[in-house]
C-alpha cells in the first residue's frame, strides 16, 4: 500500500518526508502537536504501520527510524493516557467474579453500547453493510496481527493457549483458511477492493483508534496483560454478533463468502473465547497477579473503542443508537 | 490451563461448553456423528446452540436447563 493520505498539519508534514526519507537522515521538523485527533489517530497508524507490512513508497527500514519512533512514543502517551482515563472514569469492577475469566465474561455482559450487528441483522441495507465492511477491513485483513506481538512477552502457559487460538485464526496451516484471506475473499466478492489498506482514506478515526490500541498493547511488552485482555473481550464479543452479521447478509442476499467469514467466527470465537479468558488471560494472572488490571483495561478498552466506532458509525448513517 | 502434562483433551467450561482438543467424532443426541474440525472445538452443553454439537455462545444469552448428553468417541 501507498503512505495515507494526511488529516491535519502533522501528519501531513510526516507523510510529506516519509518518500525520501532514508534510515540515517534527519527528517525535517514537524509540527509538535497534531492539529486534532484525526491528525493523531492517521499519523500514528502509519507509523505503526512500518511495522506491519509498511509502504511502497517509503523504505522499510525505517521502521526501526530513531526520530520517527521519537515521534510515534510522543503520540502514544496521548493515546494512552486517554485511554486509560475512560477506564478509570467507568470505575468498572474487575473482581465481579469467582475467577478472572468469569470477571471477564462479567464486564463483556455489563457492557451497554450500541450494536452495528444487531443494526446490520435487521435494518441496514446494502450500501450501509459494504460501508461496513471497507470500515472493517482495516483491521480484519490484518486479523490478529496485533496479538501476535504479545507471544514472546507472555509466560508459557499463556503462549501455549495464545498460540493455539492464532493456529487457528492464521488458518491451520492452510493459507486460504486464514481469517484475514476469508475477508479478503469476502471483499471481493462484494466487488470491494481486497487489497490490504485499500480503505484507510476513508475509514472515521475511530477506526484508526481501535486499530492504534490494538497495536500499541502488542508493541509493549509492559501492556501485554492489555492486549489479551483485550483479545478476551474481543473474542467474547464475536460468536453472538457474528451470527447476527450473517443473518442480515442473508437478508440482504449478499454473497456466500460475506456470510462464510461471519458464520466461521460464530463457531470459532465460541471456542476462541473461552482460551482467550480461561487460557491467555489466567495463566498471566497466575504467573504476574499484577497484569489483572491491565487486563481489564485492555477488555474496556476494546468495549468502548467498538462502542464509540459503533456510535459514530450509526451517527453518519442517520440513525439513533 | 497450566502446564501439566499430559494437555487436557477436555475442558468443562464454567457455564459454558465443553472445550475438546484434538481430532475426535462427537456423536449428538440423534446419534449423528460429526468430526470436529479445528485445533479445539466447543461443544454446546446448553442445548440451545443453533449449530448443535457446537458452541455458538448462545448459553451467554438463554436460560439454563439441563445439560444434554452428548457423547464422545474417538
Amino acid at each position: 500500500m501507498l503512505i495515507p493520505k494526511a488529516r491535519g498539519s502533522l501528519s501531513a508534514a510526516l507523510f510529506a518526508a516519509l518518500p525520501s526519507l532514508g534510515p540515517d537522515d534527519a527528517p525535517p521538523p514537524c509540527p509538535t502537536t497534531a492539529d486534532d485527533n484525526a491528525d493523531e489517530q492517521i499519523a500514528l497508524w502509519a507509523l505503526y504501520e512500518l511495522h506491519y507490512r509498511g509502504f511502497e513508497d517509503a523504505d522499510a527500514e525505517l521502521e526501526w527510524h530513531p526520530d520517527l519512533l521519537r515521534l510515534r512514543r510522543s503520540l502514544e502517551i496521548p493515546l494512552e493516557q486517554r485511554l486509560r482515563a475512560r477506564y478509570a472514569a467507568e470505575a468498572v469492577a474487575p473482581d465481579a467474579g469467582p475467577t478472572l475469566a468469569a470477571s471477564v465474561f462479567a464486564l463483556v455482559e455489563g457492557h451497554r453500547g450500541p450494536s452495528l450487528a444487531s443494526y446490520v441483522q435487521r435494518n441496514a441495507d446494502l450500501e450501509q453493510v459494504l460501508d461496513l465492511l471497507r470500515m472493517r477491513s482495516i483491521y480484519h485483513l490484518k486479523e490478529t496481527d496485533p496479538s501476535s506481538w504479545a507471544v514472546p512477552r507472555l509466560p508459557r502457559a499463556s503462549q501455549a493457549a495464545l498460540v493455539e487460538l492464532m493456529y487457528d485464526e492464521y488458518g491451520c496451516g492452510r493459507a486460504r483458511e486464514v481469517h484475514s484471506d476469508l475477508f479478503a475473499r469476502a471483499l471481493a466478492a462484494c466487488g470491494l477492493d481486497d487489497r490490504y489498506g485499500a480503505y484507510v482514506d476513508e475509514v472515521p478515526t475511530e477506526v484508526l483508534e481501535q486499530n492504534n490500541a490494538m497495536t500499541l498493547f502488542g508493541l509493549h511488552g509492559r501492556l501485554r496483560g492489555a492486549a489479551v485482555g483485550h483479545l478476551a473481550a474481543f473474542e467474547a464479543t464475536s460468536s453472538l454478533p457474528s451470527r447476527r452479521m450473517a443473518q442480515g447478509l442473508a437478508r440482504l442476499g449478499m454473497p456466500t463468502e460475506v456470510a462464510a467469514y461471519y458464520l466461521e467466527h460464530v463457531e470459532a470465537d465460541a471456542v476462541h473465547e473461552q482460551l482467550a479468558t480461561r487460557g491467555i488471560c489466567a495463566a498471566l494472572v497466575e504467573d504476574d497477579p499484577t497484569s489483572a488490571g491491565d487486563i481489564f483495561f485492555g477488555a474496556f478498552t476494546c468495549l468502548d473503542l467498538e462502542s464509540r466506532f459503533a456510535a459514530a458509525v450509526l451517527a453518519d448513517w442517520g440513525v439513533g443508537s | 490451563m497450566s502446564e501439566r502434562s499430559p494437555v487436557p483433551e477436555m475442558i468443562l467450561c464454567p457455564d459454558g461448553p465443553i472445550l475438546l482438543r484434538g481430532q475426535h467424532v462427537v456423536v449428538d443426541d440423534d446419534g449423528v456423528e460429526h468430526r470436529t474440525t479445528r485445533p479445539v472445538s466447543a461443544i454446546c452443553r446448553c442445548g440451545h446452540s443453533a449449530t448443535k454439537p457446537w458452541c455458538d455462545g448462545t448459553h451467554k444469552v438463554a436460560v439454563p436447563r439441563a445439560r444434554t448428553s452428548t457423547r464422545t468417541a474417538d
